[in-house]
């Protein structure tokens, strides 16, 4: 068997899960919650973690939905990537977390890896985290204390971290719904369709007198923890859309990353130079798209 | 050796219970404990897509499942596609035999699958569908060409027919 031994709990609900978390946790026990197991199960069968229990979450019948209530959309952390893909829902009122639902990994991996497991695994590379940061998204977790809704720029601590506690659950996460005229793009660059992306950027923006506003910019797969670009986006706030600001913009973003990530897929160097391609083209597709 | 987990499921309309490892993954449960060994093991950690399998009517990968976790489920591998009383291959093998759509046959089952959660979800799939359903599997024969077209014509076969093996999708 590949993967080392651990023991097996399947609690049925949240409070159930939180209480043996942190009885595990009393008892100084590594313990380590499950979801749909489409990054943990690599990480076991590798050996790269050996936890001492698995606390899995899939009898937890009561985390899995998509609503919306008050322009907030609200996911439960157990819903599979690929019932955010097939959502209506999100489709049509957050249609930037739907796009990015897409890029996740292969259909097989979003059938059974869940969007609340996408959130906490933290990879760098992983579409949630600028999504997460474009949109300021909230995560609503769990513990013995009771719950705490942490915004993104909280809750993403550092590569594969967050501000998850070991005896708490992420249960939920929020967005809000895109407003009427945003305009939005998507981007990534992979070595094979499906694969972590090397770099990516998620754009939204609005038009208002021929000028662009509210201009979000954010990248991810180039640090340890997905950003907004400030520089770039305040470039284009207030000014006239056009190829020459989108290219401007593109090397402002390049240019105000710190140390891109270097590994057997792509230099730093090269990542920098994709992010300047990656914001060029998504600022020009939002600007299109903008009503 | 850490407490035995109690499992039960369906697997190509066959119940079972077991007592399995925890850390016993679904892929080594059906090859080892039940002896399905239409279902292939590649890289076992996620990357070929060799293990897809039909798990509550949806393709997964069996080797980032643990069989613990599929307690409860029913399950569908690539021997649950031919027709359990005729005998007859599904349309989706004949496809694939006739488009030529396998060379060592290695990936075949893993492709099998994936095509068939591709065409219950969506009948008439363009190519581009096609390809993005099964980007999550490898195939270090064929070029994909011919498995592109075996989907197609896989498609043509089953148009308003009923797709699911023996057993339905489920
Ligand atoms: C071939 C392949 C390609 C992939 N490509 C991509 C990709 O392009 N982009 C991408 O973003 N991901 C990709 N992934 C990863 C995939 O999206 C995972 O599904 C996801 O990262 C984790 O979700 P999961 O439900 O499977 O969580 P698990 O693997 O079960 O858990 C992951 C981590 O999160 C923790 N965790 C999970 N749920 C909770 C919770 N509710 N509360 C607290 N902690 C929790 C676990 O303890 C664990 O540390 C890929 C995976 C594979 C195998
Ligand atoms: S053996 Fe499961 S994906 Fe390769
Ligand atoms: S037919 Fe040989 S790997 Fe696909």
């Amino acid at each position: 068997m590949k993967p080392a031994p651990f023991d097996y709990y399947a609690p049925e609900t949240v409070d159930e899960a939180v209480s043996l978390l942190q009885r595990l946790e009393d008892d100084d026990v590594d313990a380590k919650i499950l979801a749909g197991g489409q990054s943990l199960m690599p990480m076991l069968s590798l050996r790269m973690a050996r936890p001492e229990a698995l606390v899995d979450l899939g009898k937890i019948k009561t985390l899995d939905y998509i609503h919306e209530e008050n322009g907030v959309i609200r996911i439960g952390a157990m819903t599979t990537k690929s019932a955010a893909e097939d959502s209506v829902l999100l489709q049509q009122k957050q249609p930037l977390l739907h796009a990015a639902t897409q890029h996740i990994g292969h259909r097989q991996i979003r059938n059974q890896g869940t969007v609340g497991g996408s959130f906490a695994h933290a990879d760098p590379a992983a579409e949630y985290g600028a999504i997460a940061q474009a949109l300021a998204m909230e995560m609503v977790v769990v513990g013995p204390d009771g719950e705490r809704v942490i915004p993104a720029d909280e809750f993403y601590l550092s590569f594969l971290t967050t501000d998850i506690d070991c005896s708490e659950v992420l249960t939920e996460v929020r967005a809000p719904v895109m407003s009427e005229g945003t305009g939005w793009a998507f981007q990534e660059i992979c070595r094979r369709q499906g694969d972590l992306a090397l770099a990516g950027v998620a754009v939204t923006l609005k038009m208002a007198a021929g000028n662009c506003t509210d201009v979000v910019i954010a990248v991810f797969g180039v640090n340890a923890i997905a950003a907004r670009l400030a520089d770039a986006e305040q470039l284009v706030n207030g000014s006239a859309p056009g190829e020459a600001l989108f290219a401007k913009a593109g090397e402002t973003a390049a240019a105000a990353l710190d140390e891109p990530i270097t590994d057997v897929h792509a230099t730093g160097e090269y990542r920098r130079s994709l992010i300047a391609t990656l914001v060029r083209r998504c600022l020009a597709e939002a600007v299109a798209g903008a009503a | 050796m850490t407490a035995l987990q109690q499992l039960k499921l369906t697997v190509n309309g066959v119940n079972y219970e077991r007592e399995v490892d925890p850390r016993l993954t679904l892929v080594d449960f059906l090859r080892h404990e039940l002896q399905l060994t239409g279902t292939h093991v590649g890289c076992e950690h996620g990357v070929c897509g060799a293990c897809t399998i039909i798990k509550d009517g949806q393709a997964v990968r069996s080797c980032l499942m643990l069989a613990a976790q599929a307690d409860g489920a029913s399950l569908q591998t690539v021997e649950g596609l031919r027709n359990a009383q005729s005998g007859e291959l599904h349309p989706i093998q004949r496809a694939f035999i006739e488009e030529h759509g396998l060379q060592c046959g290695f990936c075949t089952p893993g492709f099998l699958m994936a095509t068939l959660d591709l065409l219950e979800r969506n009948p008439n799939p363009t190519d581009q569908e096609i390809k993005d359903a099964l980007d999550g599997n490898l195939c270090r024969c064929t070029g994909y060409q011919s498995i592109i077209q075996s989907v197609r014509l896989a498609a043509a076969k089953t148009q308003g027919g009923k797709l699911a093996g023996a057993h339905g999708s489920a």
